[in-house]
Protein backbone atom coordinates (compact mmCIF):
# COMPACT_ATOMS: atom_id res chain seq x y z
CA UNK A 1 0.00 0.00 0.00
CA UNK A 2 1.45 3.68 -0.79
CA UNK A 3 1.11 6.03 2.14
CA UNK A 4 -2.73 7.30 1.09
CA UNK A 5 -3.80 3.33 0.46
CA UNK A 6 -4.60 4.21 -3.19
CA UNK A 7 -3.52 1.41 -5.49
CA UNK A 8 0.41 1.98 -7.28
CA UNK A 9 -1.81 1.07 -10.52
CA UNK A 10 -5.01 1.19 -11.20
CA UNK A 11 -6.74 0.08 -14.79
CA UNK A 12 -10.52 0.91 -15.51
CA UNK A 13 -12.85 0.15 -18.35
CA UNK A 14 -9.47 0.04 -20.45
CA UNK A 15 -10.55 -1.06 -23.79
CA UNK A 16 -7.93 -0.84 -26.85
CA UNK A 17 -7.99 -1.98 -30.98
CA UNK A 18 -5.48 -2.26 -33.28
CA UNK A 19 -7.50 -1.33 -36.53
CA UNK A 20 -10.69 -3.39 -35.99
CA UNK A 21 -9.28 -5.90 -33.87
CA UNK A 22 -10.22 -6.01 -30.42
CA UNK A 23 -6.99 -6.64 -28.45
CA UNK A 24 -8.05 -5.12 -24.58
CA UNK A 25 -11.12 -5.82 -23.80
CA UNK A 26 -12.95 -4.15 -20.74
CA UNK A 27 -9.92 -4.37 -18.20
CA UNK A 28 -9.46 -3.78 -14.32
CA UNK A 29 -6.92 -4.23 -12.43
CA UNK A 30 -5.55 -2.81 -9.37
CA UNK A 31 -1.94 -3.45 -8.24
CA UNK A 32 -0.56 -1.76 -4.97
CA UNK A 33 2.71 -0.73 -3.88
CA UNK A 34 4.85 -3.55 -3.08
CA UNK A 35 3.09 -6.51 -5.03
CA UNK A 36 4.55 -9.06 -7.28
CA UNK A 37 2.25 -9.99 -10.39
CA UNK A 38 2.24 -12.34 -13.03
CA UNK A 39 0.33 -12.19 -16.11
CA UNK A 40 -0.05 -14.83 -18.32
CA UNK A 41 -1.83 -16.45 -20.92
CA UNK A 42 -1.63 -17.85 -24.57
CA UNK A 43 0.01 -15.77 -27.22
CA UNK A 44 -2.31 -13.26 -28.52
CA UNK A 45 -4.40 -12.91 -25.66
CA UNK A 46 -3.20 -8.88 -25.22
CA UNK A 47 -0.80 -9.17 -22.22
CA UNK A 48 2.08 -7.97 -23.66
CA UNK A 49 -0.21 -4.47 -24.74
CA UNK A 50 -1.96 -4.61 -21.42
CA UNK A 51 1.39 -3.90 -19.54
CA UNK A 52 2.52 -1.74 -22.82
CA UNK A 53 -0.40 0.49 -22.13
CA UNK A 54 0.74 1.14 -18.85
CA UNK A 55 4.33 3.43 -19.86
CA UNK A 56 1.72 4.50 -22.76
CA UNK A 57 4.20 2.37 -25.53
CA UNK A 58 0.80 1.90 -26.63
CA UNK A 59 -2.48 4.19 -26.15
CA UNK A 60 -5.57 2.97 -25.07
CA UNK A 61 -8.68 3.89 -26.71
CA UNK A 62 -11.27 3.75 -23.47
CA UNK A 63 -11.05 3.89 -19.65
CA UNK A 64 -8.39 4.97 -17.58
CA UNK A 65 -5.41 4.12 -16.56
CA UNK A 66 -4.10 6.02 -13.08
CA UNK A 67 -0.03 5.44 -12.22
CA UNK A 68 1.54 6.45 -9.20
CA UNK A 69 -2.15 9.22 -8.70
CA UNK A 70 -1.21 10.72 -12.41
CA UNK A 71 -3.89 9.80 -14.65
CA UNK A 72 -2.58 8.77 -18.40
CA UNK A 73 -3.87 10.99 -21.12
CA UNK A 74 -2.84 13.03 -24.19
CA UNK A 75 -0.54 15.50 -21.88
CA UNK A 76 3.10 14.44 -22.86
CA UNK A 77 4.29 15.67 -19.42
CA UNK A 78 2.39 13.20 -17.78
CA UNK A 79 3.45 10.42 -20.01
CA UNK A 80 6.95 11.65 -19.44
CA UNK A 81 6.46 11.67 -15.74
CA UNK A 82 4.89 8.29 -15.51
CA UNK A 83 7.62 6.77 -17.36
CA UNK A 84 10.37 8.05 -15.24
CA UNK A 85 8.87 6.08 -12.24
CA UNK A 86 8.56 2.95 -14.26
CA UNK A 87 10.99 0.67 -15.95
CA UNK A 88 10.95 -1.54 -18.37
CA UNK A 89 12.64 -4.99 -19.61
CA UNK A 90 11.59 -6.25 -23.42
CA UNK A 91 11.77 -9.74 -24.74
CA UNK A 92 14.87 -8.35 -27.16
CA UNK A 93 16.74 -6.48 -24.56
CA UNK A 94 16.58 -3.35 -26.77
CA UNK A 95 19.84 -2.32 -25.36
CA UNK A 96 21.24 0.66 -27.30
CA UNK A 97 24.00 -0.93 -29.39
CA UNK A 98 26.13 1.94 -29.83
CA UNK A 99 27.16 2.36 -26.33
CA UNK A 100 28.95 0.48 -23.76
CA UNK A 101 27.03 -1.32 -21.23
CA UNK A 102 27.63 1.41 -18.88
CA UNK A 103 26.53 4.44 -21.03
CA UNK A 104 23.86 2.46 -21.53
CA UNK A 105 22.66 2.85 -17.88
CA UNK A 106 24.30 6.41 -17.52
CA UNK A 107 22.37 7.66 -20.44
CA UNK A 108 18.81 8.79 -19.40
CA UNK A 109 19.97 9.09 -15.86
CA UNK A 110 21.97 11.94 -17.20
CA UNK A 111 19.20 13.35 -19.54
CA UNK A 112 15.95 12.53 -18.15
CA UNK A 113 17.06 13.27 -14.59
CA UNK A 114 20.06 15.75 -15.33
CA UNK A 115 22.03 13.27 -12.84
CA UNK A 116 25.87 14.88 -12.39
CA UNK A 117 27.76 12.16 -14.36
CA UNK A 118 30.12 11.02 -11.59
CA UNK A 119 26.99 10.08 -9.90
CA UNK A 120 25.10 8.70 -12.62
CA UNK A 121 28.23 6.30 -12.96
CA UNK A 122 28.45 5.65 -9.70
CA UNK A 123 24.89 4.45 -9.81
CA UNK A 124 25.23 2.73 -13.55
CA UNK A 125 27.75 0.49 -11.25
CA UNK A 126 26.13 -0.16 -8.42
CA UNK A 127 23.08 -1.46 -10.22
CA UNK A 128 25.46 -3.60 -12.38
CA UNK A 129 26.87 -4.61 -9.31
CA UNK A 130 23.38 -5.63 -8.44
CA UNK A 131 22.47 -7.81 -11.84
CA UNK A 132 26.22 -9.32 -11.31
CA UNK A 133 28.07 -8.18 -14.03
CA UNK A 134 29.92 -4.96 -12.90
CA UNK A 135 33.32 -6.18 -14.81
CA UNK A 136 31.17 -6.31 -18.26
CA UNK A 137 30.68 -2.46 -17.66
CA UNK A 138 33.40 -1.29 -20.86
CA UNK A 139 32.12 -3.80 -23.45
CA UNK A 140 29.41 -3.14 -25.83
CA UNK A 141 25.93 -5.23 -25.81
CA UNK A 142 27.07 -7.10 -28.95
CA UNK A 143 29.82 -8.48 -27.01
CA UNK A 144 27.36 -9.95 -24.02
CA UNK A 145 25.63 -13.57 -24.12
CA UNK A 146 21.83 -12.86 -24.48
CA UNK A 147 21.19 -13.40 -20.50
CA UNK A 148 23.92 -11.02 -19.79
CA UNK A 149 22.55 -8.33 -21.78
CA UNK A 150 18.93 -8.80 -20.47
CA UNK A 151 20.63 -8.04 -16.99
CA UNK A 152 22.25 -5.06 -18.48
CA UNK A 153 18.92 -4.06 -19.67
CA UNK A 154 17.34 -4.65 -16.06
CA UNK A 155 20.15 -2.48 -14.36
CA UNK A 156 19.81 0.22 -17.02
CA UNK A 157 16.01 0.32 -15.47
CA UNK A 158 16.87 0.77 -12.08
CA UNK A 159 19.31 3.07 -12.50
CA UNK A 160 16.45 5.38 -13.13
CA UNK A 161 14.98 4.17 -9.82
CA UNK A 162 11.66 3.35 -10.63
CA UNK A 163 8.56 2.56 -8.49
CA UNK A 164 7.29 -0.03 -10.29
CA UNK A 165 8.83 -2.39 -12.97
CA UNK A 166 7.53 -4.11 -16.04
CA UNK A 167 8.77 -7.17 -17.92
CA UNK A 168 7.51 -8.05 -21.12
CA UNK A 169 8.35 -12.12 -21.42
CA UNK A 170 11.94 -10.96 -19.98
CA UNK A 171 13.20 -14.57 -20.64
CA UNK A 172 11.37 -15.77 -24.09
CA UNK A 173 14.32 -14.97 -26.38
CA UNK A 174 16.87 -16.14 -24.15
CA UNK A 175 18.75 -20.29 -24.10
CA UNK A 176 18.03 -22.72 -21.33
CA UNK A 177 20.85 -21.95 -19.90
CA UNK A 178 20.87 -18.32 -19.55
CA UNK A 179 17.10 -18.12 -18.03
CA UNK A 180 18.19 -19.19 -14.70
CA UNK A 181 20.83 -16.05 -14.40
CA UNK A 182 18.60 -13.69 -15.04
CA UNK A 183 15.36 -14.87 -12.96
CA UNK A 184 17.56 -15.08 -10.22
CA UNK A 185 18.02 -11.58 -10.61
CA UNK A 186 14.64 -10.64 -10.90
CA UNK A 187 13.83 -12.94 -7.75
CA UNK A 188 16.63 -10.92 -5.69
CA UNK A 189 14.98 -7.38 -6.87
CA UNK A 190 11.15 -8.73 -5.71
CA UNK A 191 12.52 -10.03 -2.60
CA UNK A 192 13.78 -6.50 -2.72
CA UNK A 193 10.23 -5.20 -2.49
CA UNK A 194 9.95 -3.62 -5.41
CA UNK A 195 6.36 -3.48 -7.23
CA UNK A 196 6.59 -5.91 -10.36
CA UNK A 197 4.60 -6.55 -13.42
CA UNK A 198 5.57 -9.85 -15.54
CA UNK A 199 4.19 -11.14 -18.35
CA UNK A 200 6.02 -14.46 -18.66
CA UNK A 201 5.66 -18.04 -18.73
CA UNK A 202 7.87 -19.15 -16.34
CA UNK A 203 5.65 -20.75 -14.09
CA UNK A 204 8.38 -21.82 -11.33
CA UNK A 205 9.27 -18.01 -10.75
CA UNK A 206 5.38 -17.27 -10.46
CA UNK A 207 4.81 -19.89 -7.51
CA UNK A 208 7.65 -18.36 -5.77
CA UNK A 209 7.73 -14.33 -6.18
CA UNK A 210 4.05 -13.57 -7.10
CA UNK A 211 1.64 -12.24 -5.22
CA UNK A 212 -1.02 -11.85 -8.13
CA UNK A 213 -1.73 -14.31 -11.14
CA UNK A 214 -3.85 -12.80 -13.81
CA UNK A 215 -4.54 -15.09 -16.77
CA UNK A 216 -5.64 -13.34 -19.72
CA UNK A 217 -7.17 -15.02 -22.68
CA UNK A 218 -8.60 -13.02 -26.23
CA UNK A 219 -7.95 -9.65 -24.67
CA UNK A 220 -9.93 -10.45 -21.31
CA UNK A 221 -8.79 -10.86 -17.68
CA UNK A 222 -10.51 -14.77 -17.07
CA UNK A 223 -8.82 -15.01 -13.89
CA UNK A 224 -7.25 -13.20 -11.11
CA UNK A 225 -5.88 -15.33 -7.80
CA UNK A 226 -3.39 -15.44 -5.35
CA UNK A 227 -0.38 -18.38 -7.07
CA UNK A 228 -1.80 -21.18 -4.65
CA UNK A 229 -5.49 -21.15 -5.35
CA UNK A 230 -4.19 -19.98 -8.80
CA UNK A 231 -2.10 -23.39 -9.95
CA UNK A 232 -3.81 -25.61 -7.28
CA UNK A 233 -7.48 -24.85 -8.12
CA UNK A 234 -7.95 -22.41 -10.89
CA UNK A 235 -11.79 -21.52 -11.32
CA UNK A 236 -12.12 -21.13 -14.94
CA UNK A 237 -11.59 -24.34 -17.27
CA UNK A 238 -9.81 -21.82 -19.71
CA UNK A 239 -7.13 -21.43 -17.07
CA UNK A 240 -7.39 -24.97 -16.73
CA UNK A 241 -6.78 -26.55 -20.13
CA UNK A 242 -3.96 -23.49 -20.26
CA UNK A 243 -2.24 -24.56 -17.07
CA UNK A 244 -2.42 -28.27 -18.49
CA UNK A 245 -0.67 -27.63 -21.18
CA UNK A 246 2.09 -25.93 -19.94
CA UNK A 247 2.92 -27.35 -17.26
CA UNK A 248 2.10 -31.10 -18.60
CA UNK A 249 6.13 -31.53 -19.16
CA UNK B 1 44.68 -39.23 -25.88
CA UNK B 2 46.97 -38.00 -23.12
CA UNK B 3 45.18 -35.87 -20.72
CA UNK B 4 47.89 -32.68 -21.26
CA UNK B 5 47.14 -32.95 -25.50
CA UNK B 6 47.66 -29.67 -26.78
CA UNK B 7 44.54 -27.60 -27.87
CA UNK B 8 43.76 -28.12 -31.77
CA UNK B 9 44.20 -26.34 -33.76
CA UNK B 10 42.67 -25.20 -37.39
CA UNK B 11 44.85 -27.21 -40.37
CA UNK B 12 46.67 -24.92 -41.86
CA UNK B 13 45.13 -23.40 -45.33
CA UNK B 14 46.91 -22.06 -48.42
CA UNK B 15 45.18 -18.82 -49.81
CA UNK B 16 44.56 -20.06 -52.99
CA UNK B 17 45.01 -17.51 -55.74
CA UNK B 18 42.30 -18.43 -59.04
CA UNK B 19 43.45 -17.52 -62.18
CA UNK B 20 41.46 -19.02 -64.88
CA UNK B 21 41.51 -18.82 -68.42
CA UNK B 22 38.59 -16.72 -68.73
CA UNK B 23 41.03 -14.19 -66.31
CA UNK B 24 43.28 -14.69 -68.96
CA UNK B 25 41.14 -13.62 -71.56
CA UNK B 26 39.82 -10.88 -69.66
CA UNK B 27 43.09 -9.51 -69.52
CA UNK B 28 44.04 -9.87 -73.34
CA UNK B 29 41.24 -7.67 -74.01
CA UNK B 30 41.53 -5.07 -72.03
CA UNK B 31 45.01 -4.63 -72.84
CA UNK B 32 44.09 -4.83 -76.71
CA UNK B 33 41.50 -2.22 -76.47
CA UNK B 34 44.09 -0.29 -74.16
CA UNK B 35 46.44 -1.05 -77.18
CA UNK B 36 43.78 0.27 -80.17
CA UNK B 37 43.08 2.94 -78.05
CA UNK B 38 46.56 4.53 -77.81
CA UNK B 39 47.32 3.64 -81.39
CA UNK B 40 44.25 5.97 -82.80
CA UNK B 41 45.74 8.71 -80.55
CA UNK B 42 49.02 8.30 -82.24
CA UNK B 43 47.90 8.11 -85.76
CA UNK B 44 44.31 9.26 -86.60
CA UNK B 45 44.14 12.46 -84.02
CA UNK B 46 46.83 13.34 -84.26
CA UNK B 47 47.46 14.75 -81.43
CA UNK B 48 50.68 16.46 -80.36
CA UNK B 49 50.75 16.64 -75.81
CA UNK B 50 52.54 19.57 -74.81
CA UNK B 51 52.43 19.45 -70.88
CA UNK B 52 54.93 22.31 -70.75
CA UNK B 53 52.25 24.81 -70.95
CA UNK B 54 50.45 23.16 -68.08
CA UNK B 55 52.95 24.30 -65.20
CA UNK B 56 52.91 28.11 -65.02
CA UNK B 57 49.69 27.94 -64.50
CA UNK B 58 49.77 26.01 -60.99
CA UNK B 59 52.76 28.51 -60.04
CA UNK B 60 54.01 31.96 -61.12
CA UNK B 61 56.84 34.31 -60.79
CA UNK B 62 55.74 37.36 -59.00
CA UNK B 63 57.50 39.69 -61.11
CA UNK B 64 57.50 42.52 -58.32
CA UNK B 65 58.90 40.24 -55.68
CA UNK B 66 60.36 37.88 -57.42
CA UNK B 67 58.82 35.06 -55.44
CA UNK B 68 56.53 31.57 -56.13
CA UNK B 69 52.75 32.86 -55.99
CA UNK B 70 49.94 30.28 -56.52
CA UNK B 71 48.43 30.72 -60.02
CA UNK B 72 44.94 29.93 -61.57
CA UNK B 73 44.99 26.33 -60.75
CA UNK B 74 46.00 26.65 -57.07
CA UNK B 75 43.48 29.00 -56.87
CA UNK B 76 41.30 27.27 -58.55
CA UNK B 77 41.76 24.55 -55.99
CA UNK B 78 41.43 26.27 -52.90
CA UNK B 79 38.21 27.44 -53.90
CA UNK B 80 36.91 23.99 -54.75
CA UNK B 81 38.34 22.53 -51.61
CA UNK B 82 36.86 25.53 -49.82
CA UNK B 83 33.33 24.85 -51.42
CA UNK B 84 33.84 21.24 -50.54
CA UNK B 85 34.42 21.61 -46.94
CA UNK B 86 31.54 24.53 -46.53
CA UNK B 87 29.51 22.50 -48.82
CA UNK B 88 29.55 19.08 -46.99
CA UNK B 89 28.86 20.59 -43.51
CA UNK B 90 25.96 22.53 -44.83
CA UNK B 91 24.72 19.61 -46.75
CA UNK B 92 24.87 17.66 -43.51
CA UNK B 93 23.01 20.08 -41.94
CA UNK B 94 20.35 20.50 -44.24
CA UNK B 95 19.92 16.34 -45.04
CA UNK B 96 19.79 15.65 -40.90
CA UNK B 97 16.86 18.45 -40.18
CA UNK B 98 15.46 17.86 -43.72
CA UNK B 99 15.70 13.84 -43.41
CA UNK B 100 14.28 14.48 -39.75
CA UNK B 101 11.22 16.20 -41.25
CA UNK B 102 11.13 13.23 -43.42
CA UNK B 103 10.18 10.88 -41.04
CA UNK B 104 8.53 13.85 -38.67
CA UNK B 105 4.73 12.99 -37.58
CA UNK B 106 3.53 15.81 -38.23
CA UNK B 107 2.31 16.92 -41.57
CA UNK B 108 3.53 19.96 -42.04
CA UNK B 109 7.61 19.26 -41.48
CA UNK B 110 6.64 16.07 -43.69
CA UNK B 111 5.01 18.21 -46.48
CA UNK B 112 8.08 20.58 -46.66
CA UNK B 113 10.86 18.35 -46.82
CA UNK B 114 9.26 15.95 -49.34
CA UNK B 115 8.23 19.01 -51.52
CA UNK B 116 11.99 20.00 -51.25
CA UNK B 117 13.18 16.31 -52.06
CA UNK B 118 10.80 16.05 -54.95
CA UNK B 119 11.35 19.39 -56.69
CA UNK B 120 15.54 19.10 -56.78
CA UNK B 121 15.43 15.27 -57.33
CA UNK B 122 13.59 15.73 -60.41
CA UNK B 123 15.06 19.26 -61.94
CA UNK B 124 18.39 18.80 -63.82
CA UNK B 125 21.28 20.08 -61.51
CA UNK B 126 21.65 22.28 -64.74
CA UNK B 127 18.55 23.69 -64.62
CA UNK B 128 18.15 24.32 -60.71
CA UNK B 129 21.53 26.40 -60.72
CA UNK B 130 20.55 28.68 -63.20
CA UNK B 131 17.16 28.99 -61.53
CA UNK B 132 18.65 28.92 -57.68
CA UNK B 133 21.36 32.01 -58.63
CA UNK B 134 19.21 33.99 -60.95
CA UNK B 135 15.78 34.20 -59.82
CA UNK B 136 16.39 33.22 -56.48
CA UNK B 137 19.72 34.39 -54.64
CA UNK B 138 20.80 37.19 -57.13
CA UNK B 139 17.69 39.09 -56.16
CA UNK B 140 18.03 38.75 -52.18
CA UNK B 141 22.31 38.63 -51.86
CA UNK B 142 22.70 42.09 -52.68
CA UNK B 143 20.30 43.94 -50.57
CA UNK B 144 21.96 42.39 -47.54
CA UNK B 145 25.88 44.13 -49.07
CA UNK B 146 28.00 41.71 -47.95
CA UNK B 147 30.76 42.58 -49.74
CA UNK B 148 30.97 45.98 -48.99
CA UNK B 149 30.83 45.27 -45.28
CA UNK B 150 33.27 42.51 -45.60
CA UNK B 151 35.03 45.48 -47.37
CA UNK B 152 35.21 47.36 -44.36
CA UNK B 153 36.76 44.82 -42.26
CA UNK B 154 40.04 44.73 -40.32
CA UNK B 155 42.90 43.56 -42.28
CA UNK B 156 43.37 40.43 -40.39
CA UNK B 157 39.49 39.70 -40.16
CA UNK B 158 39.68 40.26 -43.85
CA UNK B 159 42.38 37.79 -44.26
CA UNK B 160 40.79 34.97 -42.16
CA UNK B 161 37.39 35.93 -44.06
CA UNK B 162 39.90 35.19 -47.51
CA UNK B 163 41.45 31.90 -46.39
CA UNK B 164 37.79 30.48 -45.00
CA UNK B 165 35.69 32.18 -48.19
CA UNK B 166 38.33 33.46 -50.89
CA UNK B 167 38.48 37.00 -51.97
CA UNK B 168 36.30 39.33 -50.24
CA UNK B 169 35.85 40.86 -53.53
CA UNK B 170 34.04 37.60 -55.08
CA UNK B 171 32.59 36.57 -51.47
CA UNK B 172 28.84 37.31 -52.53
CA UNK B 173 29.19 34.82 -55.58
CA UNK B 174 31.13 32.44 -53.85
CA UNK B 175 28.09 32.26 -51.09
CA UNK B 176 25.99 31.90 -53.93
CA UNK B 177 27.94 29.18 -55.37
CA UNK B 178 28.03 27.13 -52.34
CA UNK B 179 24.46 28.08 -51.34
CA UNK B 180 23.11 26.67 -54.71
CA UNK B 181 25.69 23.80 -53.92
CA UNK B 182 24.65 22.60 -50.58
CA UNK B 183 20.90 22.79 -51.21
CA UNK B 184 20.95 20.91 -54.43
CA UNK B 185 22.99 18.04 -52.44
CA UNK B 186 21.24 18.39 -48.96
CA UNK B 187 18.25 16.91 -51.23
CA UNK B 188 19.80 13.42 -51.64
CA UNK B 189 21.51 14.11 -48.14
CA UNK B 190 17.96 14.13 -46.53
CA UNK B 191 16.69 11.10 -48.25
CA UNK B 192 20.00 9.07 -47.15
CA UNK B 193 19.13 10.36 -43.85
CA UNK B 194 15.18 9.54 -43.81
CA UNK B 195 16.90 5.89 -45.17
CA UNK B 196 18.90 6.00 -41.97
CA UNK B 197 16.41 6.97 -39.33
CA UNK B 198 14.33 4.37 -40.78
CA UNK B 199 16.93 1.62 -40.51
CA UNK B 200 17.13 1.94 -36.93
CA UNK B 201 14.59 -0.40 -34.96
CA UNK B 202 11.26 0.54 -33.90
CA UNK B 203 12.17 -0.92 -30.19
CA UNK B 204 15.03 1.46 -29.74
CA UNK B 205 12.51 4.33 -29.79
CA UNK B 206 10.48 2.08 -27.18
CA UNK B 207 13.28 2.08 -25.11
CA UNK B 208 14.48 5.20 -25.37
CA UNK B 209 10.78 6.24 -24.16
CA UNK B 210 10.21 4.02 -21.37
CA UNK B 211 13.18 5.32 -19.61
CA UNK B 212 11.55 9.14 -20.05
CA UNK B 213 13.46 10.71 -22.68
CA UNK B 214 11.83 13.31 -24.28
CA UNK B 215 11.54 12.75 -28.74
CA UNK B 216 14.44 14.90 -29.40
CA UNK B 217 16.47 13.17 -26.96
CA UNK B 218 16.00 9.87 -28.55
CA UNK B 219 16.34 11.25 -31.82
CA UNK B 220 19.46 12.83 -30.88
CA UNK B 221 20.92 10.02 -28.40
CA UNK B 222 19.79 6.84 -29.67
CA UNK B 223 18.45 6.87 -33.56
CA UNK B 224 20.79 9.76 -35.09
CA UNK B 225 24.44 8.44 -34.10
CA UNK B 226 22.70 4.37 -35.41
CA UNK B 227 21.56 5.89 -38.14
CA UNK B 228 24.55 7.77 -39.23
CA UNK B 229 26.30 4.57 -38.90
CA UNK B 230 24.52 2.60 -40.82
CA UNK B 231 24.53 5.61 -43.81
CA UNK B 232 27.95 5.65 -44.06
CA UNK B 233 28.66 4.04 -47.37
CA UNK B 234 26.03 5.92 -49.25
CA UNK B 235 27.00 9.42 -47.31
CA UNK B 236 30.45 9.42 -48.70
CA UNK B 237 29.36 8.62 -52.22
CA UNK B 238 26.69 11.54 -52.14
CA UNK B 239 29.78 14.07 -50.45
CA UNK B 240 31.96 12.36 -52.98
CA UNK B 241 29.17 13.13 -56.19
CA UNK B 242 28.87 16.54 -54.69
CA UNK B 243 32.77 17.73 -54.65
CA UNK B 244 32.54 16.93 -58.66
CA UNK B 245 29.02 18.61 -58.89
CA UNK B 246 30.80 21.64 -57.87
CA UNK B 247 32.04 22.23 -61.33
CA UNK B 248 28.51 23.06 -61.71
CA UNK B 249 28.83 26.16 -60.27
CA UNK B 250 31.47 27.49 -62.73
CA UNK B 251 28.25 28.24 -64.42
CA UNK B 252 27.48 30.90 -62.46
CA UNK B 253 31.25 32.17 -62.25
CA UNK B 254 32.42 30.55 -59.02
CA UNK B 255 35.86 30.79 -60.13
CA UNK B 256 36.53 26.84 -59.12
CA UNK B 257 39.04 24.61 -60.68
CA UNK B 258 36.52 23.73 -63.66
CA UNK B 259 36.39 27.48 -64.78
CA UNK B 260 39.79 28.11 -64.32
CA UNK B 261 40.55 25.09 -66.04
CA UNK B 262 38.12 26.37 -69.27
CA UNK B 263 39.69 30.05 -69.02
CA UNK B 264 43.35 28.33 -69.37
CA UNK B 265 41.98 25.63 -72.02
CA UNK B 266 40.61 28.43 -74.29
CA UNK B 267 44.16 30.90 -73.58
CA UNK B 268 46.62 27.96 -74.20
CA UNK B 269 44.57 25.78 -77.06
CA UNK B 270 45.76 22.66 -74.95
CA UNK B 271 42.22 21.25 -74.08
CA UNK B 272 43.51 17.77 -73.47
CA UNK B 273 46.62 18.79 -71.29
CA UNK B 274 44.50 20.94 -69.11
CA UNK B 275 41.38 18.53 -68.51
CA UNK B 276 43.30 15.72 -67.88
CA UNK B 277 45.35 17.21 -65.23
CA UNK B 278 42.36 18.93 -63.63
CA UNK B 279 40.73 16.14 -63.91
CA UNK B 280 43.53 14.27 -61.79
CA UNK B 281 43.48 16.47 -59.36
CA UNK B 282 39.82 15.67 -59.08
CA UNK B 283 40.05 11.98 -58.63
CA UNK B 284 43.09 13.38 -55.83
CA UNK B 285 40.28 15.04 -53.90
CA UNK B 286 37.72 12.35 -54.16
CA UNK B 287 39.95 9.30 -53.66
CA UNK B 288 41.28 11.03 -50.11
CA UNK B 289 38.03 11.55 -49.79
CA UNK B 290 37.04 8.33 -49.88
CA UNK B 291 39.74 6.75 -47.47
CA UNK B 292 38.72 9.32 -45.09
CA UNK B 293 35.04 7.73 -45.01
CA UNK B 294 36.65 3.96 -45.81
CA UNK B 295 38.44 4.63 -42.52
CA UNK B 296 35.70 6.09 -40.28
CA UNK B 297 33.58 3.21 -41.69
CA UNK B 298 35.91 0.35 -39.85
CA UNK B 299 36.24 2.19 -36.83
CA UNK B 300 32.28 2.67 -36.53
CA UNK B 301 31.83 -1.12 -37.13
CA UNK B 302 34.80 -1.82 -35.05
CA UNK B 303 33.42 -0.33 -31.92
CA UNK B 304 30.10 -2.22 -32.10
CA UNK B 305 32.09 -5.25 -31.61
Amino acid sequence: MSRDGQPMIALSGVNKWFGTFHVLKDIDLEIHAGQRVVVCGPSGSGKSTLIRCINRLEEHDEGQIVVDGITLDEDMRNVAAIRREVGMVFQQFNLFPHLSVLDNCVLAQRRARGTPKAEARERAMHYLERVRIPEQAAKYPAQLSGGQQQRVAIARSLCMEPKVMLFDEPTSALDPEMIKEVLDVMIDLAQSGMTMICVTHEMGFARKVADKMVFMDHGRIVETAPPDRFFAAPASERTQLFLSQILSH
Amino acid sequence: MSPEAPERLPPLRRKSVSFGWLDGLLLALLLAAFGYFAWRTQTVLYYKWDWSTVWPWIVRVDPRTGGWVPNAILLGLATTLRLAVWGIMLAAVIGAVMGWARTSQRLLPRLISTSYVMLIRNIPPIVFVFVFVFFITSQILPSLGIADRAARLSPEVQWWLSVLFGPTNRIENFIVGLICLSVFTGAYVTEIVRAGIESVPRAQVEAGNSLGLTRFQVLRDIVFPQALRNVIPPLSNQFIQMIKDSSLVSLVSVQELTFVAQDIQISTQRVFEVLLFVGLIYFLICWSLSALFGKLERDATRVRG
